[in-house]
């Protein structure tokens, strides 16, 4: 199971992307039978939001997860499942401008300055922009690796505005939000604590006198 | 002010004669034999008293909108009552196991005559109307709901509360065996929310029992809630088995647990934004578009007095 051939995994990708379209097919679904309760807009806003904090969510598991376990074919998932945290945003955020405020400029703009969980949901979709946009690999290689690296780290911040705009806009029962915070804070921590591990292992070694 | 001429019971709802004779002979026979059973009215006939058991001879009322109603399907599925879990479709599945007989409600506090009310004696304290009210929910969605009740000023007026009364307070059911919600503090249980005094006897208050000509079904607050609809809808208790008269403003729920987001107020006003959100519009539940909300819910000819020199941003 360590190392799959090539066929393989492009099999586990095609199947993995059918199953990241279970969502929006589900609320296709629900829409067609009536099935979305009374208020269907909120229920189409709360559920592609959901999606795309837990694709946020997958996306940056998959790192620890191939570390963790030697399965170096998952980082192969990790492309697709971004996108898929995009394109849940994207449905989420269409689905504000459209549905709910229904293309009402002014209050957008208004809702964006004024309403702070607004503004972060805002600022998180927009900075998403730019990681799907240099998700090719001819972007790879435009960018450089180093540099593109450097860049998708914004991911992190990304995903704590995420939590962030979940957070204060529950009325109250804030369980769901806290959920996701432990999940990112646990995803971030291991990351930093690689980092950390690693920065010590590079120091401790005397240096030889490269100078 | 312009009152509407209320739209017309449809011929469907209309329970036939004979049909509510021969539950008034059977509920005298039942209550007969409960009496002779010696328990006191708990085996009176389950229709009578669940929900949805029609509730007849409504009388109408000026204060019915005549706007479409909310269809009942979306009256009774889309609710905010935490105690029963805070899922708008929490309350429809875990409150239908909800006890509403035998139910009391202690009226105490500043009054001269405190009393304790049985259900079926509050059911018939007063005449029933149909009210066809908006609601405004503080998270911006609305509906426009039939309720069946009667001003809740009957109910003040027969306790008659002393000079020191300037508030009333309603306490509503918290029980953990019941209602799932209350193991998680999410609010301050029990749910409290109260009135001042001239607005509690202001005749659009309603201590409702019904709903579309029935029994109240459990999740929307069932036996007995009320109805305050130029306010936001936390302000409207559900469940209640205690009004108290007080000297002193009491600690209502939602503002005990965001007192910068949720005033003793919480008067419906467009131009009074919540801290998180907008005010200006709202989305009547069955609608697309959004609507404009309206300064207390399109009721201001009837309560603005009730607030004149009051500085309602202050007072939201």
């Amino acid at each position: 199971m360590r190392s799959l051939r090539n066929e393989q995994v492009e099999w586990i990708k095609r199947a993995g992307f059918v199953l990241c379209l279970v969502p929006l097919a589900r609320l296709v679904w629900l829409g067609v039978r009536d099935g979305l309760g009374a208020n269907p807009i909120e229920y189409i806003t709360h559920s592609t939001g959901w999606w795309t904090l837990s694709f946020l969510m997958i996306t940056l598991a998959v790192t620890p997860l191939r570390r963790m376990t030697g399965l170096n074919w998952l980082l192969r998932l990790r492309r697709m499942l971004g996108l898929f945290a995009f394109f849940h945003a994207t449905l989420h955020f269409a689905t504000y401008l459209w549905l709910d405020q229904f293309f009402d400029w002014a209050a957008i703009a208004k809702d964006i300055v004024k309403r702070p969980f607004i503004t972060i949901g805002f600022a998180a979709f927009v900075l998403l922009i730019p990681l799907a946009a240099t998700s090719t690999n001819s972007m790879v290689r435009r960018l450089g690796g180093r540099r593109w690296q450097l860049l998708h780290r914004v991911v992190y911040v990304i995903a704590v505005l995420g939590v962030a705009h979940f957070w204060w806009l529950v009325k109250k029962d804030i369980t769901e939000p806290v959920l996701f915070a432990c999940a990112l804070t646990l995803l971030l921590g291991a990351r930093l604590a690689w980092a950390v591990r690693k920065a010590r292992g590079v120091a401790r070694p005397p240096q030889p006198s490269l100078r | 002010m312009l009152i509407r001429r209320p739209s017309d019971i449809a011929p469907s709802e209309i329970t036939l004669q004979a049909l509510y004779r021969d539950r008034r002979a059977f509920l005298r026979s039942a209550g007969l034999l409960a009496a002779a059973a010696g328990t006191g009215g708990l085996l009176l006939p389950a229709q009578a008293t669940a929900a949805g058991a029609k509730l007849a001879n409504l009388r109408k009322s000026p204060f019915s909108t005549t706007e479409d109603k909310t269809p009942y399907k979306d009256v009774t599925t889309y609710n905010n009552y935490y105690e029963f879990g805070t899922d708008k479709d929490e309350p429809a599945a875990n409150a239908q196991a909800l006890k509403t007989r035998p139910w009391t409600v202690a009226v105490e506090g500043e009054v001269k005559r405190s009393l304790t009310l049985d259900i079926d004696h509050l059911l018939k304290l007063a005449p029933l109307e149909e009210r066809v009210y908006r609601m405004r929910c503080v998270e911006g969605w609305s509906m426009v709901i039939p309720w069946v009740g009667y001003s809740l000023s009957e109910l003040i007026k027969r306790v008659e509360p002393t000079g020191n009364a300037k508030f009333v307070e309603f306490v509503t059911l918290a029980d953990p065996k019941q209602m799932p919600g209350i193991s998680y503090p999410v609010l301050k249980w029990p749910y409290v929310e109260a009135l001042r005094m001239d607005e509690a006897m202001n005749p659009l208050a309603l201590l409702c029992v019904g709903l579309y000509g029935e029994v109240l079904p459990n999740q929307n607050g069932a036996p007995v809630r009320v109805v305050i609809p130029w306010k936001y809808g936390f302000k409207s208790g559900k469940s209640i088995v205690k009004i108290r008269f007080t000297a002193t403003q009491p600690k209502t729920a939602w503002n005990v647990a965001q007192p910068s987001e949720y005033g003793f107020y919480a008067n419906v006003n467009p131009e009074v934004s919540h801290p998180r959100w907008s005010q200006a519009k709202e989305r009547r539940i069955g609608e697309f578009g959004k609507r404009p909300t309206l300064m207390f819910n399109g009721y201001a000819e009837q309560v603005a007095s009730l607030y004149a020199g009051m500085d309602l941003k202050k007072n939201f």
